[in-house]
This record gives C-alpha cells, sequence and structure tokens, in this order.
C-alpha cells in the first residue's frame, strides 16, 4: 500500500529503450512537498527518467508506484518548449485553460469553477493581467509562467519541470525560482526539476538526484556536495 | 453579366459546393497541419495521390477507389516519418513526393501519354467534379467538422503541445491518426479540381492568413475557415468570368487575401 503523503514512489527502478538500460536499480521516493532536483550530464537519461515518472515509458524493470490521485494524468508537466509555439497563435487563456483536458472529459465548454481556478493560478505566478495576450508576444520568463500555470490547472499537488530555466534571462530565472518556491512552500506542492543550474537547484531543492553514467546518489543538497559526485562542483559553488 | 447566372449550369453548381466543401476542409485541417509543422505533408500526399491516380487509370480501376487507400496509406507513412527525430523529415518527404510523381509520369506516357485527362490530374478542372464526388466531400466534410467541434479542446492541446497533452493522458497518436486520415480524403477529394500541384496551397494559405490576423486559436480556426471559402467562391467565379484554370484562379485569390493580411498587420503592429 503506498503512504497517504507518498506521491510517487520507484523501487529497484531500471530504464532505457529497447532492452538496453540507460539507469539502472533506482530507488526514490516523492512526497508531498518534496523539493527535488534532477541534475547529470547530458545523455545520462534524465529526461527518459521524467519519461517513466510521467507514465510514457514502462521500466525494464522494477516497479513505479503513484499515488491514486496523480492517475489519469494528473501530473502537472511542463515541458522544454518547441519551436512550433514559439509563432502559435493562442491567448493565454486558451493555452492555461488546456491544462485542465484530463478532467474535462469530452464535454465541450469548461466549467465555471475551471474558469475561477485558471484564473487564481493566473493571478499565483502574476500573469492575470496578460490573459488576453497572445502567447508568441510574451517575453521567455512570461512564457514559461503561463505554461506553470497551465501545469497547475492539470494537477494539485506535484509539479514535473522538464529545465524550466533554458532560454531565460537571469531575472527570469530569478522570478520563475520564487513562483516555484512559493508553490512549494506555500501550497504544499510537490516540485521536481531537471536541470542544468546547479547552484540555483542547491539553493532550493531539498533533494539532489545524481544520474551519473554508471552510478546516481540521492540525497540531501549538503550531502551531495561531499559526496563523489558533487565534489567537483564544490568550488563553482563557494 | 449576372453572376447568378453562372451558377445555372449543373456543373457549375457541383464544383462550388464540393469546392466550398472541401475549402472548408482544408483550412480545418490546415490549421493543425501548418501549426505543428507539418505543411509538407500536404504536398507530399497530393503528389502521392497523383501517383496512383496515374497508375489507376493505367491499370484500367476506378481513379478515385484506387488512390483513397494508397493516399491514407501514405498519410500514415508520413506521419510517422514526420514524428520520427532519426529522420530528416523533410528531405525524406521530399523524395517522396518526387518519387510518385516521378512513378506517375512515367506510367502515364507509357500507357495513354500526356492527354487532357493528365492535364486536368495535375491543375485540376472545374468539369471533373461527378454527382458521386459532391456526395463524398459532404460525408468528410461532416467527419471533419465533426471531429472540430467535439474535440476541440483536445486538438487544441495537441496542436500545441504534444508532450504536455501526452502527459495529461491523451492518445496523441490516435488523433494524429486520424488528421492524417481525413487530410488523405480531403486532398484525392479536392485534386481533381484544384489539381496535384496546387491543392496544398489550400491547406496552408488560410492558415497563414488567418494568423496574421488573429490572436486567438479560435479566431485562428474561425478567419481560416471563412477565408478559405471565401477566396474559393471568389476565385471559382473569376475562373468561369475570365476562363482561367479553376485551381490556379482560386491560389491566387488565397494569395491575394493572405498579402492584403499581411499589409494589415504591417500596418497595425505599430
Amino acid at each position: 500500500m503506498i503512504e497517504q503523503t507518498e506521491l510517487l514512489c520507484c523501487t529497484d527502478v531500471s530504464l532505457g529503450y529497447e532492452g538496453q538500460p540507460l539507469l539502472e536499480h533506482l530507488n526514490l521516493e516523492i512526497r508531498a512537498g518534496d523539493y527535488l532536483c534532477i541534475v547529470g550530464d547530458n545523455g545520462s537519461g534524465k529526461s527518459t527518467l521524467l519519461r517513466a515518472l510521467l507514465g510514457l515509458l514502462a521500466p525494464l524493470s522494477g516497479e513505479i508506484r503513484r499515488a491514486p490521485e496523480l492517475k489519469n494524468g494528473a501530473i502537472g508537466y511542463l515541458p522544454q518548449q518547441t519551436r512550433a509555439q514559439r509563432d502559435f497563435p493562442a491567448t493565454v487563456s486558451e493555452v492555461v485553460m488546456s491544462g485542465f483536458l484530463n478532467q474535462k472529459g469530452s464535454r465541450f465548454f469548461y466549467s465555471a469553477a475551471q474558469k475561477s481556478t485558471a484564473l487564481m493560478n493566473m493571478g499565483k505566478l502574476g500573469i492575470l493581467e496578460l490573459k488576453d495576450r497572445c502567447y508568441r508576444e510574451l517575453s521567455g520568463g512570461q512564457q514559461q509562467r503561463v505554461l506553470l500555470a497551465r501545469a497547475l490547472c492539470a494537477a494539485g499537488r506535484l509539479l514535473i519541470l522538464d529545465e524550466p530555466i533554458t532560454g531565460l534571462d537571469p531575472a527570469a530565472a530569478q522570478e520563475l525560482y520564487k513562483a516555484l518556491d512559493y508553490l512549494n512552500q506555500q501550497e504544499g506542492m510537490a516540485v521536481v526539476m531537471v536541470t542544468h543550474d546547479l547552484k540555483a537547484a542547491l539553493q532550493s531543492a531539498k533533494t539532489v538526484l545524481h544520474i551519473g553514467r554508471s552510478s546516481w546518489f540521492c540525497g540531501s543538497a549538503a550531502d551531495y556536495l561531499s559526496s563523489p559526485q558533487g565534489k567537483r562542483f564544490r568550488e563553482v559553488l563557494e | 453579366m449576372n453572376l447568378l447566372a453562372i451558377f445555372s449550369y449543373p456543373f457549375m453548381q457541383r464544383a462550388m459546393i464540393a469546392g466550398v466543401l472541401i475549402s472548408l476542409c482544408c483550412a480545418l485541417l490546415g490549421v493543425s497541419l501548418v501549426l505543428k509543422r507539418y505543411s509538407m505533408i500536404g504536398d507530399g500526399l497530393s503528389h502521392v495521390s497523383f501517383g496512383a491516380l496515374a497508375i489507376a487509370v493505367a491499370l484500367g480501376f476506378t481513379p478515385l477507389y484506387f488512390s483513397i487507400p494508397v493516399v491514407i496509406l501514405a498519410a500514415f507513412f508520413l506521419l510517422r516519418l514526420a514524428e520520427d527525430s532519426r529522420w530528416n523529415s523533410d528531405a525524406a518527404i521530399a523524395v517522396m513526393s518526387a518519387s510518385s510523381m516521378a512513378v506517375g509520369i512515367v506510367v502515364i506516357s507509357l500507357t495513354t501519354g500526356m492527354t487532357t485527362d493528365v492535364d486536368n490530374y495535375m491543375f485540376g478542372s472545374v468539369l471533373t467534379m461527378s454527382e458521386t464526388d459532391v456526395i463524398l466531400a459532404a460525408l468528410v466534410c461532416t467527419a471533419v467538422l465533426v471531429l472540430f467541434v467535439l474535440f476541440y479542446h483536445k486538438i487544441f492541446a495537441i496542436t500545441f503541445d504534444e508532450n504536455f497533452s501526452r502527459a495529461t493522458g491523451l492518445q496523441v497518436r490516435r488523433y494524429n491518426s486520424l488528421l492524417s486520415v481525413l487530410t488523405a480524403l480531403t486532398i484525392v477529394l479536392g485534386m481533381r479540381m484544384m489539381g496535384a500541384m496546387l491543392i496544398s496551397s489550400l491547406i496552408i494559405f488560410p492558415t497563414l492568413t488567418a494568423m496574421r490576423l488573429f490572436r486567438s486559436f479560435r479566431g485562428v480556426v474561425l478567419c481560416a475557415g471563412a477565408s478559405s471559402v471565401v477566396c474559393f467562391g471568389v476565385g471559382l467565379t473569376v475562373s468561369f468570368v475570365l476562363s482561367t484554370p479553376v485551381g490556379a484562379s482560386v491560389v491566387l485569390v488565397n494569395l491575394a487575401v493572405f498579402a492584403l493580411a499581411c499589409l494589415w498587420r504591417a500596418l497595425h503592429s505599430r
């Protein structure tokens, strides 16, 4: 049985493609209110792990258990932006509302409750005044917050972010981190983030998961810096 | 001359009805294809359908019944190609277009030779629409409209962000397949009036025009549909009055409207 506060639990999970393991014997637990950063070199399997956590990729072996409320795709996912989105004609509210898709069934209209939740989520992220603006005319940081609002509409307890600050200027990145800290601390939202921005990751994250070519490390930020994998970043950060 | 008198000819009535329906389908499907960067698929399919038509004529099959399954298969294949990141998909689609064209032309020159029929397949003719074509066009158009109304929000989500849609549990692949089957049908039906070389512009132009004028997805969908239908009506009338080929006339009207939309955008974006 999965515990009340446990959202996701990986037991001895191996992941990979076409029978070739990329990541082996991973144990990981994500609870309500957790803040986990996944770091590691390119090609080490970070995106593969995200796909598995989202339920898009079945593990080669081991088990990934999900809390019942996360089933039916109720995970707030913030994917990397695609090239096609940059000139996409859509208003901010159209994009944010599309987060409700997993709860809508086949009804044509969104309910009043969903509309007000969407407005609330836009308010939390400070994009309420942009709601009728066109997505393609926003700055990179604003676009990311729009996608985060959409993710909030999709899920109440777990956010999964794939390199959310790629392409953002430092000020916009700071804003995004602030928004995530707020959601994590004030609303108890669990955050799982793949990132290359180690400094910021170690400031906010409660747990760091480092994925290397042959090994992985999972522990607190302080433990990470004294671990064999994290040692080399120590000077960079001090 | 009384413009309404033009439509007292039965062939013009058929062309008008089928053309309006096909333009509407092309525009609606086009919004999703263009925004997903799949415009080339429409173009590739029209070339494949030319090749299929040539083979059908050579073998003595009814062109429509032979090309529909072939083009649907090609649509699935092109979609997989475009989704697969290991492939350089535009190059692969271009190769496939040219090859189907080449097969079609070789088959034609070995059998009938370059006749008026072949010319019609390539550049379209207003006379080719039979009653069956009109009925088929009506059926396909109904399917496209029903798809758009019932699944409007899902189509938006998948067009905007496939990865997010997949994570929230949508069957993205199923929707993409449905989209390509309907595109294939629309292209086969529209090709004989518009011409294999020109039909893909019906998919692309309305969306490009609408994107210049509207900022919301809903606005773009509605505007693309409306502009496509109006451009077809104007193009058909012009082609009758000036005795120009219908396909090319419709494309030129679309081009003119697109140019106006660009101008409007340039004047208003300051």
